[in-house]
């Protein structure tokens, strides 16, 4: 086995993020689950972030994690929130039910 | 003034058309009698100051087509010929008109049968006032929406409706004859203005006409179509079918427009034609033959019937068959004299027949009347006047009429003439034995009524017996008051050019001077038939079954009127449906549906039905969508590279 090289690093980030991609389609339960898979598909998308600036020996790519960090944070927060009062109206959070664009 | 005859009529139709929509009966009584009446007596006074001194006249009243050389006005020609039909008509119409009130009391419509009877008189009187072909073809139309108006007047009747769609598709038959006739006379001279065609007539008589590659003689194509619509308008042999049907509608109907004045347009037509005929002797041989054939035709099965209108319907085919071989042998003026009488005592029959119909409590079948003579005297003696004027006996007038007719065909002196003259001398012993068949089963015998029928039975009121008198008065008289001026030596003088006979053709003088034993047979003939009819039906009413049973295939072929009505629901009625049918269903709804309106909206339907299960709702389909959106996008931009 050779070193750890940039290219295991974006396979890793690869599969991560189609994990999440996929985890979004197959997912029949729960809105919650959804959250937690577009956290998984940014989280990928940091550790290329993360790769590519130890590759090219450039802190931008580092600082941009940071970034997303934060806004995944919010949008973590804000996701909840409306969880929370779509639970209240409507007494359910399953996938199945959030049907209203039904044509 | 003659404006006044002709719109005067209208204008009462209108009036009672109005009464109709305001219900109010009295109200459209005074508008239709009023007009009719005042149209009546104009018409005498007109007929008295200008026909016999001797004046013609035409009034312009408006251009109605002026398209290039194709020109129409409307005008009003007045001849002799139209002021003895302008008499008639308005004569017979205003004394309709006056029964009617009697006749229709207890019908909830009056005032709407009274705006149909004036609107046929104004069709009627614009028809006879033609000046041009379109204008006659106008009027011609008018008496037949007006017929159909009042045979189907009764329409919660399913037989009244049929037979009204009955007379006017067999009528179309005829009207497609007569237009082509008017287009056939446009193309040869130019015109349809009439006196512009006689007078180019002469100028034709060698000039041919092709019709699909055959070379044929112009005048007689256009003179044979142009007796087609007559024949359809007047119930010739082929185009009859309509007539005994037409006497579904009310009586007073049947006897100003099916007996007096439509059917006889005709024969006014071709009288009209005369200038034009006489240059086409095939299409008189025509004229001619399908007159006699319908003189006798319709006699046979006039002996059979049972109901009294029909026997009555089938004697005016008849008779107008009679007028048609008097036309077709030259005899114009014999045939407008046997239009005139015939119309006085041929109405005074059919109101008579409705006067027995109102007493029976709207009894029609023969079988059922009898022994009621005493009962409704007044009746029994106007029905044995018009019998005796149908019948041909001295002094009354059919005798001077069909007479004149008879001894025209004699001396015709032509094989058609003589063939003609033989038809007319049986057709005259049978008219003679069906008119008192028909007295004796209805007046005389045991009453086969029921006692409750009988015990309603009551002369009319004076309201419709006032017009039989009248009628009766003409059936008496206008024979030998008309015989000198219509068909005496001097008949030119009152025709003047309103008839034209070929000067070398002298049948008028002739026909005077036929041998002593031909003007005596047709009275012979009809008192046999009268004798026969009343040994057969007065005295042993048993045995006329017997002879019925005797002669069962005849019996039966005339009583099913020659099967005229099977042949023809076989060859034309049924075929006809059936091409509509498969029309309908594979044409219409299969094919232009199908593909059409129909076919256009089921994809659509359909299509939008698929679009719309597309939208299931789930984000995660959408965002499924869009992902496989952007791969595609991605994979395609990676390619390119």
């Amino acid at each position: 086995m050779g070193d750890i090289s940039l290219i295991h690093y974006l396979m890793v980030a690869a599969i991560l993020f189609t994990f999440g991609a996929v985890g979004i389609f197959l997912n029949r339960k729960n809105v919650i689950i959804i959250l937690m898979c577009i956290e998984l598909m940014l989280l990928a998308v940091n550790i290329n972030l993360a790769a590519f600036s130890s590759f090219h020996g450039h802190i931008t790519g580092q600082i941009f994690a940071m970034f997303i960090l934060t806004v995944a944070a919010a949008e973590a927060a804000i996701g909840l929130a409306i969880l929370v009062v779509y639970f209240r109206n409507r007494g359910s959070i399953a996938v199945e039910d959030i049907n209203m664009m039904k044509g | 003034m003659i404006s006044a005859i002709v719109f005067l009529p209208l204008l009462g139709a209108i009036g009672a058309g109005i009464a109709s929509l305001m219900k109010n009966d009295t109200l459209g009584y005074v508008f239709s009698l009023t007009g009719v009446l005042l149209s009546a007596m104009l018409g005498w006074v007109v007929f008295i100051t200008m026909a016999i001194p001797g004046i013609d006249q035409t009034i312009y009243l408006a251009s109605w087509i002026n398209v290039g050389s194709f020109q129409v006005d409307w005008a009003l020609r007045f001849d002799t010929l139209t002021a003895v039909m302008v008499i008639v008509v308005t004569t017979v119409s205003a004394m309709v008109h006056v029964y009617s009130v009697g006749y229709m009391s207890h019908d909830k419509s009056k005032p709407r049968f009274m705006a149909y009877l004036g609107l046929f008189t104004f069709a009627m009187l614009m028809l006879v006032t033609a000046d041009n072909l379109v204008q006659l073809f106008f009027g011609w139309e008018g008496v037949g929406v007006a017929s159909y108006l009042l045979i189907g007047f009764w329409y919660q009747r399913p037989s009244a409706h049929q037979a009204a769609m009955k007379a006017f598709v067999v009528n179309r038959v005829g009207d497609f004859g007569f237009a082509l006739g008017i287009f056939a006379l446009f193309h040869l001279t130019g015109s349809v203005q009439l006196d512009v065609i006689f007078q180019s007539v002469p100028d034709l008589v060698n000039s041919q006409i092709t019709i699909l590659g055959y070379a044929m003689p112009a005048l007689e194509v256009a003179g044979i179509l142009l007796f087609i619509g007559a024949m359809g308008k007047s119930a010739q042999l082929g185009l009859h079918t309509w007539l005994p049907d037409a006497m579904e509608g009310p009586t007073p109907v049947s006897a100003l427009i099916h007996a007096a004045t439509m059917v006889t347009a005709g024969v006014f037509l071709v009288c009209r034609l005369s200038p034009m005929l006489e240059y086409a002797p095939f299409t008189r041989d025509v004229i001619t033959v399908v007159g006699a054939l319908t003189a006798i035709f319709a006699a046979t099965i006039g002996l059979t019937q049972f109901d009294i209108k029909r026997v009555i319907a089938y004697s005016t085919c008849s008779q107008l068959g009679y007028m048609f071989f008097a036309a077709g042998v030259s005899a114009y003026p014999a045939a407008m004299f046997h239009l005139t009488t015939h119309a006085f005592f041929k109405a005074l029959l059919f109101l008579g027949a409705g006067s027995v119909i109102h007493a029976m409590s709207d009894e029609q079948d023969m079988r059922n009347m009898g022994g009621i003579w005493h009962k409704i005297p007044f009746t029994y003696a106007m029905m044995w006047i018009g019998s005796l004027a149908l019948a041909g006996i001295p002094f009354f007038a059919g005798y001077y009429s069909k007479d004149m007719i008879l001894e025209a065909a004699y001396a015709a002196h032509t094989p058609i003439g003589n063939f003609a003259w033989v038809m007319g001398i049986a057709a005259a012993f049978l008219t003679a034995f069906y008119s008192w068949r028909l007295l004796m089963m209805t007046f005389h015998g045991k009453p086969r009524a029921s006692a409750e029928v009988m015990s309603h039975i009551h002369e009319s009121p004076l309201v419709m017996t006032i017009p039989l008198f009248i009628l009766a008065i003409g059936a008496v008289l206008s024979g030998w008051m008309f015989y000198e001026l219509f068909v005496g030596h001097h008949w030119y003088d009152f025709w003047r050019q309103s008839i034209f006979i070929d000067p070398a053709n002298n049948i008028m003088d002739d026909a005077h001077h036929v041998p002593k034993w031909v003007k005596l047979l047709p009275l012979f003939i009809s008192l046999a038939g009268i004798g026969l009819a009343i040994i057969i039906y007065g005295m042993m009413p048993s045995v006329a079954g017997g002879i019925a049973r005797l002669f069962r295939p005849i019996h039966q072929l005339f009583y099913r009127k020659w099967y005229f009505d099977e042949i023809y629901d076989a060859v034309f009625v049924r075929p006809a449906v059936e091409i509509g049918r498969v029309l309908w269903i594979r044409g219409d709804k299969d094919t232009i549906d199908g593909f059409g309106p129909d076919g256009i909206s089921n994809t659509v339907n359909r299509f939008s039905a698929f679009c719309s299960r597309m939208q299931s709702g789930y984000v995660f389909h959408y965002a499924f969508a869009m992902l496989i959106g952007v791969i595609a996008l991605l994979a395609w931009y990676i390619r390119s590279l």
